[in-house]
């Protein structure tokens, strides 16, 4: 039961991908279908679990199997899985539904192959939660970076999308060789990599081995999660269709490294150096993504970095060891970040791929499926209550507050800078006038049914969401963490009054409402978004980061490979390949001579052969010793 | 007589047929050059057959098997053998000199290519 859930996702990657010629609407049914299957199996597997607790581990085939060192192709179902698996599929198939209406303008071919890739992307991701040990979660941790690789570089004719493709997947890479040397470091000292395994057997590692691991796992996380600083890959993730930065942004590889390391909480917990690590590097990316944020002009630009911004309170909530909380905010993250993509193709497609919001304003009432489902994304995501980023980030917030109030301070800062730039983004796309050509309104329209019904399921769930786990101050009974609490056995336990619980809610609130109404008035009245200047630009420039990387590392490397080329290998290995050869040549014409026809001279030459032979026959003594003297 | 003696002798007639071939280029010489090489080896043989029943006499006081002879009939096998391999080269170097009216060797290096 538990094999058929990347089953058929990995199905639906074959036919689509092995029979290209099929209709759209065949190769659309396969794509959405295969999903469609497996969240029904994950929905199965998921009230399973919640009745009778984690699944048995059952190995599918020995992966590796040499003498003592075993490691088992096993799938893990429990809670942490359980929902991770729901969130894939189920946000995963929306966006499939969704797809098939955004990219139909694409030729048959091509359209198969996007949803071949989308197919493997699921599959990908569904092995990443599903392994039962670490190998097996680093094949799909590998496979969801190849599907972003190409699902980025999907239009391959643009060399700035392909250039972009490469970034990503040289960043994560970068990670990838963090995350493998911090398996290999566990595989050395516990000879398993099996969750259960090493989870049992924590007290056998020293703690600078659990540090030493935590933090070359987090390296891995910073990859794969767009943490400083590994994150420029993703804002560059862009390139790809909207659809896919729904995927890649809400429901899969990003959530790769909360995953990670919600699952690997056993470890973190023992070394505060790692969590202090994370949270450090959480709170200062989700700071840094919000500042970028505020300057961007293209719409997906603003919800990339908003996505980097989250996945920091998400680890800033690891790090605390409010591990609960972060798979919380992934989830209500999921349902507002794919709404919130969705919502800006839906408006991409309505302008005919125009991106850049100073040339949009006033879509409200040409677009009202989607304007009131983006309003609800919005919310959410600036954390109002009682939508469902509220509770999410109140949980971090919370869990922050008790373990350093800095982080608290920094926390709600973020917050308000998240409900100032969404609301910049709300106000300026569908406030105001339009200020696009007249041939671009006068085709305005809705989109079809295809795109406004995942837009539709994907607000109410934005809206609700939050109430799975309603904390005890509003009466409610933390239902996720007490399902959790089998997987995260190590959440800290902060206790907080309920006055000073709803003092904190109540900053955080306020300082949000702030932010919406300065975002408002600024940008309803006059939209213009001229040239920024002074830190604006800074800002709008991303910091310079991308320029310090360029300059500090990728140029060097470039220069350092152009000396390679040009100097090492043409003098040095070109020369000693075409040495081997001219000598080969200029000897054998030397020899050549040798056979001249004479059967005096063969006869001589064999004479002295047999003499030589005789020679070093009566001789081998001390010719072995002399050799041996040598070597 | 000391069985070095049969040593020096075998072996001086075997270095005289090598550079017999060597040199020469003329291929009856060569042939019988080659007879001679032969004909040293076979004069090892039976020189050295005798020594060992006589070694093997003086060693074992029982009744000798027999009188070291035995080398002698491979010697004969050889011969003949060394016989026919003669019938066989003359009859190639007389095609030989039908052909190209000389026996020198030399102008046989058309194998070469």
């Amino acid at each position: 039961m538990v094999y058929l859930v990347p089953l058929f996702p990995l199905l639906g990657f074959f036919l689509n991908g092995l029979f290209r010629n099929l209709s759209k609407s065949l190769v659309s049914i396969i794509g959405c279908g295969s999903i469609l299957i497996s969240f029904i199996i994950s929905c199965i597997l998921f009230f399973d679990v919640r009745s009778g607790g984690a699944l048995p581990v059952h190995p599918l085939f020995p992966f590796i199997n040499i003498a003592s060192f075993k490691i088992d192709f096993a799938f893990q179902v429990d809670q942490l899985s359980s929902i991770f698996l729901l969130i894939i599929t189920g946000v995963g198939f929306l966006i499939h539904v969704y797809s098939t209406s955004y990219m139909h303008e694409e030729k048959e071919e091509h359209f198969a192959r996007y949803f071949s890739y989308l197919n493997l992307f699921v599959f990908s991701m569904l092995l990443l939660v599903l392994g039962a040990n670490y190998v097996i979660m680093f094949i799909g941790w590998e496979g969801v970076g190849l599907c972003s690789y190409l699902l980025i570089g999907y239009w391959f004719k643009n060399d700035n999308y392909n250039y972009a493709a490469t970034k990503a997947f040289v960043m994560n890479r970068i990670g990838d060789v963090g995350f493998l040397l911090g398996i290999f470091w566990l595989l050395s000292k516990l000879g398993t990599a099996n969750f259960n395994d090493v989870f049992a057997n924590v007290h056998q590692l020293s703690s600078t081995d659990i540090t030493g691991i935590t933090v070359l796992l987090f390296i891995g996380a910073m990859g794969k999660s767009a943490q400083i600083p590994l994150y420029t890959w993703l804002p560059d993730a862009m390139a790809g269709p909207t659809p896919v930065s729904a995927l890649i942004h809400a429901a899969t590889m990003v959530t790769a490294g909360i995953y990670m390391v919600a699952r690997s909480n056993a470890l973190y917990s023992l070394s505060a150096v790692a969590e202090n690590l994370v949270a450090i590097v959480g709170i200062a990316t989700a700071l840094l993504a919000a500042t970028i944020a505020i300057k961007q002009n293209d719409i997906k630009k603003v919800l990339a970095y908003s996505t980097v911004s989250q996945l920091g309170y998400m680890f800033l909530g690891l790090g605390v060891g409010a591990y609960t909380g972060a798979v919380f905010h992934v989830m209500t993250h999921a349902f507002f970040k794919a709404l919130l993509f969705l919502g800006a193709g839906s408006v991409i497609h309505a302008l005919h791929t125009q991106q850049d919001m100073r040339y949009m304003g006033g879509l409200k009432k040409y677009l009202p499926v989607t304007h009131i489902t983006f309003l609800v994304a919005c919310l959410a995501i600036s954390g109002i209550p009682p939508f469902s980023g509220f509770f999410s980030k109140d949980e971090i917030l919370a869990a922050a507050y008790s373990a350093n109030p800095i982080y608290w301070v920094l926390g709600v800062i973020g917050a308000g800078m998240t409900a100032f730039y969404m609301f910049r983004l709300y106000a300026t796309t569908f406030l105001g006038e339009f200020r696009g050509t007249d041939e671009q309104k006068n085709h305005l329209h809705e989109s079809p049914l295809a795109i406004t019904i995942p837009l539709l399921i994907l607000a109410i769930l934005a809206a609700i969401g939050g109430f799975v786990n309603v904390p005890e101050v509003f009466g409610g009974n933390a239902k996720l963490h007490e399902f959790l609490s089998p997987v995260i056995t190590t959440e800290k336990t902060f206790q907080l009054t309920s006055s000073k619980d709803f003092m904190l809610m109540g900053i955080s609130v306020a300082v949000a409402v702030i932010g919406i109404i300065i975002a408002l008035a600024k940008y309803i009245k006059k939209p213009e978004l001229g040239e920024p200047q002074g830190l604006g630009k800074v800002l709008a420039n991303k910091w310079y980061v991308d320029e310090i990387y360029n300059a500090l590392i990728v140029n060097p490397l470039s220069y350092l490979a152009i000396f390679f080329k040009n100097v090492i290998e043409k003098s040095g290995i070109d020369g000693f390949v075409n040495g081997v050869g001219t000598f080969v040549q200029y000897s054998s014409r030397r020899l050549r001579l040798v056979q001249n026809g004479k059967v005096g001279t063969y006869i001589l030459l064999m004479v002295f052969s047999i003499v030589l032979l005789f020679v070093v026959f009566w001789n081998q003594t001390n010719i072995i010793d002399f050799f041996q003297k040598i070597f | 007589m000391p069985i070095q003696y049969y040593i020096v002798l075998a072996a001086a007639l075997f270095c005289i047929g090598v550079v017999g071939v060597l040199i020469r280029r003329n291929a009856i010489i060569i042939f019988m050059s080659i007879e001679l090489m032969l004909n040293s080896v076979n004069l090892m043989l039976v020189a050295f057959s005798k020594m060992h029943y006589a070694l093997g006499n003086a060693a074992n006081t029982g009744t000798p098997v027999n009188v070291g002879t035995d080398a002698q009939l491979f010697v004969f096998f050889i011969m003949v053998v060394a016989a026919a391999e003669v019938s066989v080269g003359l009859a190639i170097i007389v095609m030989m000199y039908r052909n190209i009216h000389s026996t020198d060797v030399n102008f046989l290096n058309r194998l070469k290519n």
